[in-house]
């Protein structure tokens, strides 16, 4: 048959799952609305799959099977499987978490006391500001050429791509936060005669960690995007790797699988961040944080 | 009266703007004695903040001079705390952290017995541990009067310390302050709009004139604590006050 009923069904269900779960309870609802979401969307995935597919017949016996040109979520899964057994994706996984680990763990240990710097001293801002802005909008992927030229096709090539794609975000949310530390605080801690370190160990940094937590956050995700720019061009391993690897071989199911694969580590990325802004120390910072 | 503790004399404050000068304080002579419970009152943009800013040492006048215990004044001291309107607790740390801010420099023991000993003053025995977001705007207002209170000041500033509160907890807490202030004696000068609250709190009531700020008048309001400023002897001190702020008590 051409079209496969089962998306049909699902959308179906889905929509009847939408306008049921107003009787559910909340806890229910933030469990079955994403789920519904995200069964349509793989059901619209299965029926685009369905609109275009070819004539194959077989030589011997004369059968003719119609064949999907897109992988469908089945072949998807299927591939993604092959790929859990061969260990090519644990492996890659932890080429490209490693590469992101390291850029974006250095991009935080130097861009964030020097953000912190240049939104405290206004000589400090004025001084690198221009220069971070003028860099900032300069793409990561411009920097992959010089990346290789620099580094090789090794992992500091990536490593460093990552670093430059994540440290002028970290920098501005650092010297943001700074500036937008309401003056009561400061005035309070001066009258109590809090200075230089004291005043930034008990007032700045405390008082602008929620923003930082907020831009680290909003970072990870931007290398999480740049890695795989990165490994399709500047290394021979990782998740970008294995997409530029695979649509050379025509495998466009484990194209599909490293995306997959590239959407479930970006959520558990961001849920780890997110367990950050629990903290009692930064909390009350994110009031509309569910 | 007893010694002097405040002295302002010949004090203005011009601000530069584009074109013109502002006036916002002009030729303010006050003295404030040790232990005193004093009121700034006026209407909003009369420079009463200002005034107490200047007193505080969080900015300069333009000209005219403030001493305190003989000492011109040169800066924020930790002998000398503000309690402003917005708290200025701080909401990264528990009501425990706020009040050790400025003991910082004690023994560990005494540290802790004075933080213990002003958050029960305060009425947040319990609350130790709470963060400030999870606490109501009448709890956040007593932990920034026990951060103040816990340095032992001389002087508190309370700049409309109470204006962000619904009425009942402005009740309470004006009560809670006197009681307070009793108890440590220290001085406190206290902005506020509110007649009936300057009544209620201060030995004497600096009202003041708006744009030049200057001072109107100051009224001593003598009678014990508490206050029933409903009664009748207050009406005429009500209705002075009233008149001072160019307000006819007609109600």
């Amino acid at each position: 048959m051409r079209y496969e009923l089962w998306p049909f069904i699902t959308v179906a269900l889905a929509a009847t799952v939408f306008f049921g779960s107003r009787l559910l309870k909340e806890r229910a609802q933030q469990i079955v609305l994403p789920l519904a979401t995200f069964a349509v969307f793989v059901s619209f995935w299965q029926f685009g799959c369905d609109l275009k597919k070819y004539e194959l017949r077989d030589p011997a016996t004369g059968t003719v099977k119609l064949l999907e040109v897109f992988p469908t979520p089945g072949q998807t899964a299927l591939e993604l499987g092959r790929m859990l057994q061969d260990g090519t994706l644990l492996r890659y996984t932890v080429a490209s978490l490693y590469r992101v680990a390291i850029g974006f763990g250095l991009a935080v240990l130097i861009g964030t006391p020097l953000g912190l710097w240049m939104g405290w001293s206004t000589r400090a801002f004025r001084a690198v500001n221009p220069l971070a802005q003028g860099l900032r909008p300069i793409s990561p992927i411009a920097w992959i050429p010089v990346a290789i030229l620099w580094f090789g096709v090794e992992d500091a090539s990536a490593i460093f791509l990552i670093f430059i794609a994540t440290i002028f975000p970290i920098v501005t949310g650092a010297y943001t936060a700074v500036h937008s530390i309401p003056s009561v605080y400061v005035r309070s801690a001066r009258n109590f005669g809090l200075e230089r370190t004291e005043l930034f160990r008990y007032v700045v940094f405390p008082a602008s960690l929620p923003q930082i937590i907020g831009s680290l956050r909003l970072a990870l995700g931007i290398a999480w995007m740049v890695i795989v720019a990165a490994e399709m061009i500047a290394v021979q391993s990782g998740l970008g790797y294995v997409i530029t690897d695979a649509r050379n071989g025509n495998n466009y199911a484990r194209v599909c699988g490293a995306m997959v694969c590239l959407g479930v580590l970006g959520i558990l990325l961001d849920l780890g961040m997110r367990q950050l802004q629990k903290l009692d120390e930064v909390r009350w910072g994110f009031s509309n944080v569910a | 009266m007893a010694e002097p503790k405040i002295v302002v004399r010949g004090l203005n404050k011009v601000f530069q703007r584009k074109n013109d000068e502002l006036v916002v304080l002009q030729d303010v002579d006050l003295t404030v004695a040790a232990g005193e419970f004093v009121c700034l009152l006026g209407p909003s943009g009369c420079g009463k903040s200002t005034l107490m800013n200047i007193i505080g040492g969080f900015e300069t006048a333009t000209s005219g001079t403030v001493t305190i215990d003989g000492a011109p004044v040169e800066g924020p001291d930790s002998r000398r705390v503000f309690v402003f309107q917005e708290y200025g607790v701080f909401p990264w740390a528990s009501v425990w952290d706020n009040v050790a801010l400025g003991l910082r420099k004690l023994g560990r023991d005494e540290q802790h017995d004075r933080i213990q000993h002003y958050i029960d003053l305060v009425g947040l025995k319990g609350f130790e541990k709470t963060y400030p977001s999870e606490l109501s705007g009448g709890m956040r207002q007593r932990v920034a009067v026990a951060r103040a209170l816990a340095v032992k000041p001389d002087v508190v500033f309370m700049d409309e310390p109470l204006g962000a509160l619904d009425s009942l907890t402005r009740l309470k807490m004006r009560a809670e302050l006197l009681r307070i202030w009793q108890e440590e004696g220290m001085t406190i000068l206290f902005v506020t709009h509110d007649v009936e609250e300057s009544m209620q709190l201060a030995d004497r009531v600096v009202v003041m004139s708006p744009r030049p700020g200057r001072i109107a008048e100051i009224v001593p309001i003598v009678a014990p604590h508490p206050r029933e400023i409903d009664a009748p002897e207050y009406a005429e001190t009500k209705a002075r006050l009233y008149r001072l702020l160019g307000v006819t008590h007609s109600f």
